[in-house]
């Protein structure tokens, strides 16, 4: 049971290091986007885990229900801002690539590297 | 005990999909599986009672994201280059620091642990002050744009920020902001009949949500954030099935950019209003003769403020993406 309770993390360091995995061993730059999209998301799972009470509920009080517990809201707020701002930056790096294809012709890293000391 | 049974069995899902999406060499597939693994993450978040950042993850991830991605995508080779095999060392790195993680996870609190150190600090001040403060049912709300005002602001210069980083990027120009779309006609889907049909039923009511999303925060689930991603994947809809330049046509170029900067400037001009009050920067109580009124004044404007930010910018951004050929 207590093991059970745990594996919430054990998915949050399995999914952080497939995504930091891609990012440093994968070429592909759109990927590599894709990659951070994950890495980010499992940031966000380890701190809505954190945020949740058992026996609690989402919080947002009930009129008239007194003795309720509610699940941190503090988590909650701080992911739910992050989500917004990771898709803002993620179409940011997504335009940088767009830029680097139309530059280079390729999006693949070793590629626009080699390009790079050619010149 | 059925809930966590339910929630390991997502959360493995979810393990399965980032390793598809991670192996998959074809690119479009990988783009559909991040739509998929998005979804997944939103349902566990409902499970761990978060339903705020369930419904923003499930608008923003699943169907703003994805829809940007296949537009950065139309721009770029759709496959990956198959390059070197799986590199050892990188293998072994990963495989240490995992299980160096899930070693000290053995530390951690479990799931759901009452006593456990985040539940400790401020978080039980926010719950029981909240209905004393601001009297707003939703605490996720009342954190968002009250008690941690600071935050959001500066998260939606974020936002605002990394909008304009990507038309300076993918944009047309001054004056011009769109401006490579009007060199063709875009039919978008009009001949196929049932994307036509299906939209033109869905259409408003997603619209319809969104607004009610924005103006129903303080009481249920949402605000400006969510509000702000649904209208965007409504008038996404919009474009795929019509074309974008119908949709720039309702939306026009100049409004978004207004709306945009209008947006972080109206949250801005909240804070600037309380200090001529004679309150401090932020603080809503001094907007109105009662405190508790001031807040929800303030709530709600600022929460507009968001909204309008994260529309226009994210309209922005898939037009910039949409436009470019």
């Amino acid at each position: 049971m207590k093991l059970l309770g745990l594996f919430n993390y054990w998915v949050f360091a399995v999914l952080l290091m497939i995504g930091l995995y891609a990012l440093i061993s994968k070429q592909n730059l759109v990927k590599k986007i894709m990659a951070l999209a994950i890495f980010q998301s499992a940031v966000f799972l380890f701190f809505i885990t954190m945020s949740r009470v058992d026996g609690g509920t989402a919080p947002i009080i009930q009129a008239g229900v007194s003795g309720q517990i509610f699940s941190n809201p503090l988590p909650q707020v701080l992911i739910l801002t992050a989500i917004v701002v990771g898709i803002s930056t993620t179409a940011l790096g997504l335009a940088i690539v767009v830029r680097l294809y139309e530059e280079y012709g390729t999006v693949e890293d070793n590629e626009i590297l080699a390009m790079d000391r050619e010149s | 005990m059925t809930t966590l049974l339910i929630g390991i069995f997502l959360l493995s899902l979810l393990v399965i999909t980032a390793v598809a999406i991670v192996r998959s060499e074809d690119l479009f597939s990988a783009v559909m599986l991040s739509g998929i693994f998005s979804l997944l993450m939103a349902l566990n978040f409902f499970l761990l009672d978060a339903a705020d950042v369930a419904l923003t993850e499930a608008a923003v991830g699943a169907g703003v994201a994805t829809v940007l991605l296949l537009a950065g995508l139309k721009l770029t080779p759709p496959t990956e280059a198959r390059g070197r095999s799986l590199r050892k060392l990188s293998v072994a790195v990963i495989a240490a620091t995992t299980l160096l993680m899930i070693y000290a996870s053995f530390g951690q609190p479990t799931l759901g642990d009452p006593n456990a150190p985040a539940q400790q600090h401020v978080a039980q001040w926010y719950i029981e002050k909240t209905p004393e403060l601001i009297d707003i049912p939703n605490i996720v709300t009342a954190v968002l744009s009250s008690f941690r005002g600071y935050d959001t602001l500066g998260e939606v210069f974020v936002v605002l920020t990394a909008g304009i980083g990507v038309m300076f990027l993918l944009g047309g120009g001054r004056g011009k902001p769109f401006s490579r779309l009007d060199s063709r006609v875009e039919e978008g889907l009009s001949g196929h009949l049932i994307p036509k049909v299906m939209a033109r039923l869905l259409i408003p009511f997603i619209l319809l949500f969104a607004l009610f999303i924005q103006f129903h925060g303080e009481y249920s689930p949402g605000g400006g954030f969510q509000a702000g991603a649904i209208f965007v994947a409504g008038i996404i809809l919009y474009s795929l099935v019509r074309g974008e330049g119908l949709a720039l046509s309702v939306i026009p170029p100049r409004v978004l950019l207004w709306m945009s900067a209008g947006g972080a400037l109206l949250y801005g001009s909240v804070g600037l209003a309380g200090i001529l009050m004679g309150g401090q920067f932020l603080e809503y109580s001094v907007l109105a003769d009662n405190p508790v009124t001031g807040q929800h004044i303030g709530i709600i404007v600022i929460e507009l403020g968001v909204g309008l930010t994260v529309t226009g910018v994210l309209l922005s951004i898939f037009h910039a993406f949409a436009a470019r050929d």
